[in-house]
């Protein structure tokens, strides 16, 4: 069924398409609209699930823990300030490989406080053990929802999974969406089967103690399901377009074949550059785009691939980890590592705290990028749209 | 099945099924500790149909040391702070799956992991309603630590984070009262207890968790690793602060204060001193007569206003 929806409708639709048993939620800007709309299923009958209204964000992962522990399907929301105080819980929840779901609207962090879209939340979270995707429009926010599930509750996975979705961009924009009927949801996503669940018919400890002689195996076994998810997010992504129409892949190219500049990109920023693209490619530039959708397990041999061959790479990150530059600058540029032949790689710092990505700010990283190609000496970072005269010493 | 695993499953089945016992013997807690007796006893009258959710503290980490556990019924730790919201979370998921009726929740935590670092959650989960028996193992500092203090820790009391000097006496605040701000959310349910009154502490036990919605013990814990007194004197030690009025037993139903309950009502209270010259925490303060004066009167206040001496 297409109807026209906010991207936090998609992910409180998807969740209940998933059936969901239970539903901790923390208010946020800009993920609220989620356990509101959940509230609004469950108070009309459409959802039979468990809210638990808790009160704050760690709270809500830490019930999300122990009701995932129990073995019910657990979905939550959250953003920004609210991720930052879940970040404890992050890392326990993947720990004890429970296959949490996770809507996160990005956000900006404070300070100064900001309600707008980047990515510095999500980015902050990546090494948390959780699969991380992030989606361009609403679609692929509810899509991506939905699959996560189905992922995360894979027995060759069982790690938690975060779909982010841009504050405000997709949070709060009415968009198309074709809503998938429950019959086929119900086929593709069968109700969740824990290995080990807190039953008192089978008493078993949870969360134990891990001493240095075990703790590194721990890690590794976690870490090994993480690198399995890699196959199995292509089987669940294959699985999905065949039930349902529509193609995933953990990096997507857009005329990237030919392509001397390829900008590489993250969320809904991404429909601006291949529009940007588009135009570029009629005044005969060769550039190309390639979309992240997947950053954890980070698809870094795809991302090799599909890139390899250009020029030079300009990768968009919404993000800054100061004294560095940017996260995915910095992933990339790792993925090429010992590879004798590579890209130049360069980092654009763009749209933080919700600033406008606009096309000529695309041209501009392309143009800079033409001339940064031929002087070795240029420096990797750039920041892109900052107002010079605000900057203080 | 090898002959190991055989032995083992035998074992477990006479410990729980022929004796009632639901925490077993080979946790590392220290001699003389409070906390295994107490849980032991939860623990028998709760009976298996149990979940228990754990904080962080000297209880979680001296009792499932992986491959290891001392639980014979399901068993979770998450972390320090969140016991309270992870019992919440579970609570919600026997709901929603179906499995709630006739499995009792308890959540476990030690005084930091409640009066403190745990405060925020606990009251989350009092006020959402859940039923669950929240227990706070009470031994007033951060043992786990290496005896820090908390807000548990008595007026008095030399901490490595209080220690007695020049110009210090020690911990320079009293008691945060627990049990009656928990009261204060009119909670079905809420009793303190003490390890030296069993008998009384099972009673409450029950009490807790026959009752429909959030319950809530208080258990006095004497630490002697922290408190400084020989480990075969932990039972004693519990019995002098109910006796001197340091740690009063009662109980409250439905936050009616009005008809606060004191279990255990003193006749011919003792004096702090004696209670107070065993722990080498106080030792700085048994010295000066003017300062267990202070506390005699601290305690007596406390005793009047909650009724404690028997006519």
């Amino acid at each position: 069924m297409k109807d026209v929806i906010k991207g936090n409708f998609a992910t409180a639709v998807a969740a209940k398409l998933a059936r969901v048993n239970v539903v901790p939620a923390y208010p946020i800007t800009p993920s609220t609209l989620f356990p509101e709309q959940i509230s609004e299923f469950i108070a009309n009958g459409e959802m039979d699930a468990e809210l638990v209204l808790v009160e704050s964000e760690h709270s809500a992962m830490s019930a999300a823990i122990g009701a995932s522990a129990v073995g019910a399907r657990v979905a939550t929301a959250t953003a920004s300030q609210g991720l930052e105080l879940m970040h404890e819980m992050l890392f326990i929840a993947s720990g004890m490989r429970l296959p949490i779901v996770m809507a996160v609207g990005n956000r900006a962090l404070s300070a100064p406080i900001n309600i707008w879209c980047d990515h510095q939340d999500t980015i902050s979270a990546r090494d948390s053990g959780w699969m991380q995707f992030y989606a361009e429009n609403n679609q692929e926010a509810l899509d991506l929802m939905l699959m996560a599930f189905k992922i995360a509750e894979d027995r060759r996975v069982l790690l938690p999974a975060m779909v982010g979705l841009d504050a405000f961009v997709l949070t709060h924009t009415i968009e198309p969406v074709d809503i998938p009927e429950q019959e086929k949801v119900d086929e593709f996503l069968p109700p969740y089967k824990p290995l080990y669940t807190l039953d008192p018919q089978r008493p078993m400890t949870f969360g134990s103690f891990g001493t240095p002689a075990h703790y590194m195996e721990f890690k590794k076994s976690q870490t090994d399901a993480m690198e399995r998810a890699r196959g199995v997010i292509d089987e669940v992504f294959s699985q999905f377009k065949e039930m349902f129409g529509r193609e995933y892949n953990q990096v997507t190219p857009f005329m990237t074949d030919d392509a001397d500049i390829i900008i590489v990109s993250m969320g809904s920023m991404s429909g601006t550059v291949r529009e940007a693209v588009r135009e570029m490619r009629k005044e005969g530039k060769k550039v190309g785009l390639l979309k992240i959708t997947t950053l954890r397990p980070f698809p870094g041999k795809k991302i090799v691939e599909l890139t390899g061959h250009a020029r030079a790479i300009a990768v968009m990150d919404r993000n800054i980890s100061p004294g560095f530059g940017g996260a995915v600058f910095g992933e990339i540029s790792a993925a090429f590592i010992n590879r004798e032949r590579r890209p130049k790689i360069y980092d654009y710092i763009v749209g933080l705290g919700g600033r406008d990505i606009v096309l000529e700010d695309i041209r501009h990283i392309v143009e800079s990028t033409e001339k940064k190609i031929s002087d070795p000496s240029a420096e990797p970072v750039e920041w892109v749209n900052v107002h010079p005269e605000e900057v203080i010493e | 099945m090898n002959q190991t695993t055989a032995d083992y499953e035998e074992m477990l089945r006479k410990k729980t099924t022929e004796e009632g016992e639901y925490f077993l013997s080979g946790h590392g807690l220290c001699a003389g500790c409070a906390e295994p007796i107490i849980v032991r006893h939860i623990l028998q009258v709760a009976g298996p149909n149990t979940i228990v959710v754990n904080a962080t503290g000297c209880l979680e980490v001296s009792s499932s040391g992986f491959p290891n556990t001392a639980w014979a019924v399901p068993w979770i730790h998450v972390a320090f702070e969140n016991a309270a919201a992870v019992a919440s979370g579970v609570d919600a998921a026997l709901k929603a799956l179906g499995k709630r009726e006739g499995v009792n929740i308890i959540a476990m935590a030690g005084d930091g992991g409640t009066f403190d670092i745990g405060f925020q959650a606990l009251s989350g989960m009092l006020e959402r309603g859940h039923r669950v028996l929240y227990v706070v193992l009470d031994n007033e500092a951060y043992m786990n630590t290496g005896i820090q203090r908390s807000s548990a820790t008595p007026w008095g009391a030399s901490t490595t984070t209080t220690p007695p000097g020049k110009k210090s006496l020690g911990e320079s605040r009293d008691k945060k009262p627990i049990a009656a701000i928990v009261a204060a959310h009119d909670v079905p349910y809420v009793a303190t207890a003490s390890v030296a009154f069993i008998p009384d502490l099972r009673k409450k036990v029950q009490k807790a968790l026959s009752v429909d919605g959030p319950s809530f013990l208080h258990v006095f814990s004497p630490c002697p690793t922290g408190w400084y007194f020989p480990s075969d004197m932990t039972i004693e030690m519990a019995r002098l602060a109910v006796e001197t009025g340091v740690f009063v037993l009662w109980e409250v139903e439905n936050g009616d204060f009005n008809n606060l309950r004191v279990t255990r009502k003193i006749k011919n209270r003792k004096p702090v001193i004696e209670y107070l010259k065993l722990q080498r925490r106080f030792r700085h303060i048994v010295k000066n007569p003017e300062l267990v004066e202070k506390i005699q009167k601290m305690v007596d206040e406390k005793c009047q206003r909650y009724g404690v001496d028997a006519d």
